[in-house]
């Protein structure tokens, strides 16, 4: 937390503090590359602090997602299990309920298919699912097991990293907020901020929901948009719910782009005692009003799965705004229309669980290695290859 | 649409600053709804025994006088149906919407004064029981009330006991300074047999009288300032006779009972394996170093009370969008004009919550932000106005606000006003209180979160306020949302003795759920007819 220097000049600038920038300044700092970190605020206090901490395998579809997903799980349990501790990691693997006989149908459609990739996962009929969750919902039909569902706490995984990172080298500057880029030529070379100037040789965009905003700084579109969701959290209780139990419907509205409120219940409980009830879906921008609707179908969804849920007293609630694009993929890689800038961001509502493997193959791709995995679906060149004028004024992503 | 209909103005809370704006409302001409979360009128100042058990007497009350006159009138209304009184609930929620405000409601969870409860939480946020058992109330709840609304809203949710951490202070028998005195008001009993009182400011003298006077000991009150301290504000406090009569009384009090006074001097540690066996004092300096040699050790006391002055109840207030400030106590306080209006139209604030400064000023405030809010509903256009009204032919509307207070009161509001800030200033949190800590001491104890370990997330992490330091360590984020340790987590957060930033405090206020509802209370709410629901 040194004072910013105006000559500041570094390999890398990351921008965001969050947990995706504190991981991609983690792994640069390790594979020995000068890094600067600057936030707006403090570290996770954007999205990173306003979700659930998943680290989910159940519900993703095939393709280069899962992948990520995989390849991510990977580094939470090799490179990183060395400090599991530090951020609440927990391997508790998820449940997914079918209450109805259409959507018990649809998720034994899709365990077949992510059987078939390697997803580990077990059917559970309903003695199995009592057995795994006593106070399911006598109107369960059945579900799924996921063991490699993890859960971690997001804030102190962003907190710690940046530490990390700043141990190996890295250096962190809060309260510093981007204003615009220095360019070299054509190139971006570092960027102006409210607390000076910092020279890099690439300028990596973790901003997450922002991710727009900050791109139309350096004159590139990266449709981010915000997608609002709130959370709610119990009093806490001696241990009622023993995983993360999500029901069926929810894979189908992860995917989906409606505009409107969706709910679909995600209950688990936390080291604390406290449950957390999730989660909402909605388009409205950054309207940080909050909504009955919300908190009443968070609620009816939940008492669906737990009915023992219904006397149990809510004492706070949350919301956040998950960065999500137009095809449901986040942006990973170097933009050919800016060169030198990166963006990492767009991870929707997986960031926590991808941010470490992200993390580390944009490290390795900033380091000029060929990263593990092939980063072309993520490429930010897919939103158009035109640069755009950058006097142009971005407009608002809106529902 | 469930609720009764819409009234001219909502008041919440039926203390000193709630009855008279519900008086001043109804009598300016409005229809009006009063929600509190005590069973009966009177708040934290005038708190009584159940009515239905004992005729209050006011007993060991100050200005008794005006709570009967406010209390009769009160009660005048609601026999007319003016005032519509619902007791016993808390708003969970604000919201403020086209033409008004409505707030949502739960049946209050009774508060635990019980002399083992330890610091007693506000009234509002202690915990269902312990073994886990919910009052079967989600059904048998006034539907009728669980949400109400009005066009113009007053909140009067007054404050509690600031409290700093100590070492020891999570032992039974460490109370607030006004959960003692809540507990014999509302029990006419003592919650222990020898007390020690001490923190700062002239609300340890009524807390140390009224155990006296209920036969309790008062081994001590220790007061961090110094009388010397005052010199430099009788000016503005010599405007305020009554609160030197007041003193007066207490020095009469305190000499009958050979009560030990002594300022500079705090707690630094509370002594026992169970519960609170003796305190250790100490001398301090002006800026609460402890001085050395200075500590002594005071045996056989079985309860302590803290009073670090009082922190307002700003969550509703911050949960609308009002602006606000820190004031000279260091609280967070809502900004309010003249017309005690906030920085949201509409929404009326009066009491601690603009400023700490005692019930006869929140009584004034009451007063006008009562006045004014029934002027500013009336002065409605009629599209807003309920059927009723519209029968009932009311005045046409004005934008014309009456006179609120006569000049001699207003010059009253200004001399309690100007009295308030002296007390502040006389009677600050010492900045090296957090000198007095060892790195075990609890400072969250809902969810047991040490000194050491905010100083760790604040030097390793970079958590300088009171949400990163939730985020990271949990202080705040248990059962009283912060409301005990906001403020000493804002000042570690802070470090070295540094004032909190209003940031952080306003960080620590912001509960958006201002008081703990059932999950089947929520699931019961109706659907709003503006958004597009996807059915579950």
């Amino acid at each position: 937390m040194s004072a910013p220097s105006n000559a500041a000049v570094s390999d890398i600038v990351v921008i965001g503090a969050g947990v995706i920038g504190a991981a991609t300044a983690y792994f640069a700092a390790r594979e020995g590359l000068s890094v600067t970190v600057l936030d707006k605020g403090l570290p996770a206090s954007g999205t990173s602090s306003a979700c659930e901490g998943n680290i989910l395998v159940s519900d993703k579809e095939l393709g280069p997602e899962l992948e990520l997903t995989r390849y991510s799980l990977g580094v939470w349990h090799g490179d990183l299990a060395e400090h599991r501790h530090l951020w609440e990691f927990e391997a508790k693997g998820g449940i997914i309920v079918a209450s109805r006989e259409s959507s018990l149908a649809s998720l034994h459609r899709v365990m077949a298919v992510q059987k078939g990739f390697g997803v580990a996962v077990e059917e559970l009929d309903p003695d199995a699912l009592r057995a795994a969750e006593p106070n399911i919902s006598p109107d369960a039909l059945g579900g799924a097991f996921y063991p490699e569902d993890c859960q971690v706490q997001p804030m102190l995984v962003a907190a710690h990293l940046v530490r990390l990172a700043v141990a190996a080298g890295a250096r962190f500057h809060a309260d510093t907020t981007v204003t615009g880029f220095l360019r070299s030529g054509e190139r971006i070379a570092g960027v102006r901020t409210t607390r000076g100037e910092f020279s890099a040789s690439s300028v990596v965009n973790c901003t997450g929901t922002w991710a727009g905003e900050l791109a139309a700084l350096a004159g590139v579109d990266v449709p981010v948009m915000p997608r609002r969701g709130f959370v709610m959290v119990t009093e806490p209780l001696p241990p009622m719910v023993h995983h993360k139990v999500y029901a069926a419907e929810y894979i189908d509205n992860v995917g989906s782009s409606d505009a409107g409120l969706q709910a679909s219940p995600v209950v688990e409980g936390t080291p604390s005692g406290t449950i957390l009830i999730g989660s909402t879906r909605e388009r409205v921008g950054f309207d940080r009003t909050v909504s009955t609707d919300a908190l009443r179908l968070l609620a009816r969804n939940a008492v669906g799965l737990f009915p023992f849920l219904a006397a149990v007293k809510a004492i706070r609630h949350y919301h956040g705004f998950r960065p999500y694009c137009p095809d449901h993929l986040p942006v990973i890689g170097p933009d050919e229309r800016a060169p030198g800038l990166w963006h990492a961001a767009g991870h929707e509502g997986a960031g926590i669980g991808l941010s470490v493997g992200t993390g580390k193959l944009l490290a390795q791709a900033l380091a000029g290695r060929e990263p593990d995995l092939d980063l072309t679906p993520f490429a930010p060149a897919r939103f158009g290859t035109a640069p755009k004028d950058q006097s142009a004024p971005r407009e608002e992503a809106s529902a | 649409m469930s609720g009764i209909a819409a009234r001219d103005v909502a008041v919440v809370g039926a203390g000193p600053a709630g009855l008279a704006a519900a008086v001043a409302a109804v009598e300016a001409g409005a229809r009006v709804v009063v929600v509190d979360s005590a069973a009966q009128p009177g708040g934290q100042y005038w708190r009584h025994r159940p009515e239905n058990v004992v005729a209050a007497d006011g007993r060991g009350h100050h200005d008794w006088g005006v709570y009967l006159d406010l209390r009769a009138r009160f009660d005048a209304a609601r026999a007319t149906g003016a005032i519509e009184y619902v007791p016993g609930r808390q708003v969970w929620m604000a919201q403020n919407d086209d033409g008004g405000f409505t707030l949502r409601t739960t049946p209050t969870v009774a508060p635990s004064v019980a002399p083992s409860a330890s610091v007693a939480p506000p009234a509002s946020v202690a915990p269902s029981d312990p073994a886990g058992a919910h009052p079967a109330d989600v059904t048998a709840q006034r539907e009728s009330v669980s949400t109400i609304r009005a066009r113009r809203l007053v909140l009067c949710p007054g404050a509690y006991d600031r409290q700093l951490p100590v070492p020891g202070w999570d032992l039974p028998g460490v109370m607030a300074a006004g959960g003692i005195q809540a507990f014999i008001k509302a029990n006419g009993a003592l919650p222990g047999r020898r007390f020690v009182v001490a923190g700062t400011g002239p609300f340890l003298l009524p807390v140390a009288a009224n155990i006296a006077e209920a036969g309790g000991m008062v081994a001590a009150v220790l007061e961090s300032s110094s009388p010397v301290a005052w010199f430099p504000h009788l000016g503005a406090a010599a405007g305020v006779p009554e609160k030197a009569l007041e003193g007066l009384g207490y020095a009469a009090v305190f000499a009958r009972h050979r009560i030990p006074y002594r300022t500079r001097t705090v707690v630094t540690e509370v002594l026992g394996e169970d519960r609170t066996r003796a305190v250790r004092t100490a001398r301090v300096d002006p800026g609460g170093r402890v001085v050395r040699g200075s500590e002594r050790l005071l045996e056989d006391v079985d309860v302590v009370g803290f009073g670090w002055g009082f922190t307002p109840q700003l969550e509703l207030p911050v949960s609308l969008g009002a602006e606000t400030r820190v004031d000279a106590d260091r609280s967070l306080v809502a900004v309010v004009d003249t017309r005690q209006e906030s920085s949201i139209p509409g929404l009326f604030l009066a009491g601690e919550v603009t400023g700490v400064g005692g019930a006869a000023l929140a009584v004034l405030e009451g007063r006008v932000a009562g006045a004014s809010a029934a002027a500013r509903a009336s002065a409605l256009s009629p599209a807003h106005a309920s059927p009723q009204d519209r029968d009932q032919g009311e005045a046409p509307p004005s934008d014309a606000l009456p006179p609120a207070l006569s000049p001699a009161d207003a010059a009253r509001v200004a001399r309690y006003r100007r009295f308030a800030q002296a007390m502040h200033r006389a009677h600050p949190v010492p900045d090296a209180w957090h000198e007095w800590l060892t790195p075990e001491t609890t400072v969250c104890r809902c969810e047991e979160v040490t000194a050491g370990q905010i100083a760790e997330a604040r030097d390793a992490l970079g958590a300088a306020d009171a949400r990163s330091l939730k985020s990271f360590t949990r202080a705040g984020m248990g059962w009283c949302q912060g409301r005990v340790c906001g403020f000493a987590a804002s000042c570690l957060g802070a470090g070295g003795g540094a004032h909190p930033s209003e940031a952080s405090l306003a960080a620590s206020a912001k509960r958006p759920l201002a008081a703990p509802v059932s999950i089947g209370e929520l699931a019961a709410l109706e659907p709003s007819t503006t958004t597009k629901g996807t059915p579950a």
